[in-house]
C-alpha cells in the first residue's frame, strides 16, 4: 500500500483539516483588490496567478502584503464557499487569519491555517493532493 | 511563549462587560496566540477599517458585536464606508447592496465610534501623541500614524481593528515594541535632485520603490527635506503600503522617532550593552534614476494612450490644503471628463466653502465623502482610462474599477482633465 508523504509540519494559527490540490502563489498578495469574494478568483491583473481559482485548493502563499480588508474578504469567501480548503503561509499574516478566527465566532465552517516553511511546498507541483490534519502535520495523498 | 492574562482581561473573556466584549477577547486572545505575543497591551485609541461594504459577513460581525451589548472602550475613529452619506447618487449601487452597506456603517457608529469615515483619520483631529499605544487598521492609516505621528500600532485588520476598540487591548508585539521600530535599512536620496524632492509627484512614485525595495523592512530615509509636508509623507505611506507591507518608516530629521539617522537605526537599544551587543550594521540602499522609472511606470497601466476618461484624486482622502491647491488650479475653468475629489466630510466642513467647494463644483468636479471611487462604484463606466495623482488608486484601481490608470501630478491631471488628453511632465523625472 502506498502511504500518504509527510510534507511538513506546520504551526496551526487556526487548527483544523482540509484537503484539496495545491495552489502556490509564487508572488505575494492582497487578499483585498487581489482575490474576487464572489468567483475566489485572483483578480488582480500584475499578478502571476491571475485568473486562477483559490476555491477549495490548499492555498500556499510566500506572504501576504496591503490592505487591513483582507481579513474580510477572507470571511466572505468562507461565508459564500469560495475559500481554500487550507491555507499554508510562508509567513504568519494575523490579517488573513483573523478572517478564519471570525467565521469561526459567527459559526461558519473554519479552514485551517498554517504557518509552513515555504521550502516545503517550493519542489511540489500545484494540483498536488494535500492533506491538512488538526496536528498541523500536512501529507501528500498518495 | 504562553498568552499570560490580566484579571480584568480575564474578566473580559468571561463575560464580565457582555457578551460582544467576550466576543471580542476571544478574537484579540486568538490573534496574540497566533503573533506569539506573552501579553495583552492597553490601547488608547483606535481606527476601525471594518465599514466597508464587502459581502453579508461584515454586517453580520458588526451587528453581532451591536446586539451584545459592545461599546467601543477608547476613542475610535471610523474608515470609509461604501456609500457617500451626504451625497446620496453619488454611489451606483443595487438597493441591497446600499441597504447591507448602509447597516454595516450604522453598527460601527452604534459601537459608538465617530462617524468620520475617513481613511484618514489624522486630518480630523485623531492624532495620537508619539508614543502612544493604539490600534489602527487602514494601511496608509497605519503607516501614518506609526511614521508621521510616532504612535504605535502594528497592522490591525478588519475584525481585530474593532476588538481591540471594545477591549481596549491587542496583542504586545511587532511595532509596539521599541526594538521593533528599529531602522535596518538607510534609504539614501541624497542623490534624488532637489528639485523632484520639492515635487507631490515625487512621493507616490518613493513609496512604491521603497514597498518594492524594502517589503517589510523599516527604512530610516536619509536626505530628505526638512521641508517635507505631511501630505507628502502621507503619499509616500499609503505607496509603500500598496506596494509592500510598510508599516513604519523614519525620516531623519522629519519624524518624531529620527532626529537623526543614528536615532532610527538604535531605536529602543539598550545603551549599556557593548559593542558587540550593539545594533546589526543597516544595509544601505539608494533609488537611482532608472529605478524610480521603474516605479514609476509602475504605477501606469495605460500605456500609449492619449485620451482620458475620467480622473480621480484623493487617496488618502484629501487634506484641506491640498483640495485648496486643487481649487486653485481649476478656478474659473472647467473639465471635460468626469473627475472625483475624495475627502472626509471632517475635512470639507472645515475649508472654506465659497473659495474652495463651491469652486471645485463650478469647475465640474465631484467632492465624494465617507468612501471612494476605488472601493464602491462611482466611475461612470466598468472600463476606460483613469488619471490619478494618488499610487494607492493606481495600484489598486485596475483590479477594483476596470479602469487602467495612468499616473501623474495633480497638475497633470487638471491639464488632462481640462483637455480630454494625457498631460503629463516628463522634465520632472530627468536626472
Amino acid at each position: 500500500m502506498v502511504r500518504d508523504r509527510l510534507v511538513a509540519r506546520g504551526r496551526a494559527l487556526v487548527a483544523g483539516a482540509g484537503e484539496g490540490p495545491l495552489l502556490r502563489l509564487t508572488h505575494p498578495i492582497s487578499f483585498w483588490g487581489g482575490i474576487d469574494p464572489a468567483s475566489g478568483r485572483v483578480m488582480d491583473p500584475r499578478h502571476p496567478q491571475h485568473g486562477a481559482s483559490i476555491a477549495k485548493t490548499v492555498l500556499a502563499l510566500p506572504s501576504a502584503v496591503g490592505s487591513s480588508s483582507s481579513s474580510a474578504i477572507a470571511l466572505e469567501l468562507l461565508r459564500g464557499g469560495r475559500a481554500p480548503a487550507a491555507i499554508l503561509m510562508g509567513r504568519v499574516d494575523a490579517i488573513l487569519a483573523l478572517g478564519v478566527v471570525v467565521a469561526r465566532e459567527l459559526g461558519y465552517e473554519p479552514i485551517p491555517v498554517l504557518e509552513v516553511s515555504p521550502e516545503a511546498w517550493a519542489d511540489l507541483d500545484d494540483g498536488t493532493v494535500l492533506r491538512v490534519a488538526e496536528t498541523g502535520d500536512v501529507h501528500r495523498v498518495a | 511563549m504562553t498568552l499570560q492574562l490580566d484579571a480584568a482581561e480575564r474578566d473580559l473573556l468571561g463575560g464580565a462587560a457582555g457578551e460582544a466584549a467576550a466576543m471580542a477577547m476571544r478574537v484579540v486572545v486568538s490573534a496574540a496566540e497566533m503573533l506569539g505575543a506573552g501579553r495583552l497591551v492597553e490601547i488608547s485609541s483606535s481606527h476601525i477599517d471594518g465599514c466597508l461594504y464587502h459581502g453579508d459577513g461584515g454586517v453580520e460581525f458588526a451587528e453581532r458585536l451591536v446586539k451584545g451589548g459592545g461599546r467601543v472602550a477608547v476613542p475610535t475613529t471610523l474608515n470609509v464606508g461604501a456609500l457617500d452619506l451626504l451625497h446620496p447618487g453619488v454611489v451606483r449601487s443595487d438597493a441591497r447592496s446600499t441597504e447591507m452597506a448602509r447597516r454595516q456603517m450604522d453598527a460601527y457608529v452604534a459601537l459608538g465610534a465617530r462617524p468620520t469615515f475617513t481613511c484618514a483619520p489624522y486630518q480630523v483631529g485623531h492624532e495620537p501623541a508619539p508614543g502612544e499605544q493604539v490600534a489602527w487598521g487602514e494601511s496608509n492609516a497605519i503607516a501614518f500614524v506609526n511614521s508621521v505621528l510616532g504612535a504605535r500600532t502594528e497592522r490591525y485588520g478588519d475584525f481585530l481593528d474593532a476588538c481591540c476598540a471594545l477591549t481596549a487591548r491587542a496583542p504586545l508585539h511587532g511595532l509596539h515594541l521599541e526594538d521593533h521600530r528599529r531602522a535596518t535599512v538607510v534609504v539614501d536620496v541624497s542623490e534624488v535632485p532637489g528639485a523632484l524632492k520639492s515635487r507631490d509627484v515625487f512621493y507616490p512614485v518613493l513609496g512604491t520603490w521603497l514597498g518594492l525595495a524594502v517589503g517589510e523592512e523599516i527604512a530610516v530615509f536619509d536626505g530628505l527635506p526638512r521641508t517635507t509636508t505631511r501630505d507628502q509623507l502621507k503619499a509616500l505611506g499609503a505607496a509603500a503600503a500598496s506596494s509592500g507591507a510598510v508599516a513604519l518608516f523614519h525620516v531623519a530629521g522629519v519624524t518624531p522617532e529620527a532626529a537623526t539617522v543614528e536615532a532610527a537605526l538604535t531605536l529602543g537599544s539598550d545603551p549599556s550593552a557593548t559593542a558587540a551587543d550593539a545594533v546589526l550594521p543597516a544595509r544601505r540602499v539608494a533609488p537611482t534614476a532608472r529605478s524610480l522609472r521603474a516605479a514609476l511606470d509602475r504605477l501606469s497601466t495605460a500605456t500609449d494612450v492619449e485620451e482620458i476618461d475620467a480622473v480621480a484624486v484623493g487617496s488618502p482622502h484629501a487634506s484641506a490644503d491640498e483640495l485648496a491647491r486643487l481649487a486653485a488650479l481649476v478656478r474659473g475653468r472647467r473639465v471635460s471628463v468626469p473627475f472625483y475629489v475624495c475627502t472626509a466630510r471632517g475635512v470639507l466642513e472645515r475649508v472654506d466653502e465659497a473659495g474652495v467647494a463651491s469652486t471645485l463644483r463650478e469647475a465640474g468636479i465631484e467632492i465624494v465623502v465617507d468612501t471612494c471611487v476605488v472601493v464602491t462604484p462611482i466611475l461612470p463606466a466598468s472600463r476606460g482610462v483613469l488619471m490619478t495623482d494618488s499610487g494607492k488608486f493606481a495600484h489598486y484601481g485596475p483590479s477594483n474599477t476596470g479602469y487602467d490608470v495612468v499616473y501623474g501630478s495633480l497638475e497633470d491631471c487638471v491639464a488632462s482633465a481640462l483637455s480630454g488628453r494625457v498631460v503629463r511632465d516628463e522634465e520632472v523625472w530627468r536626472w
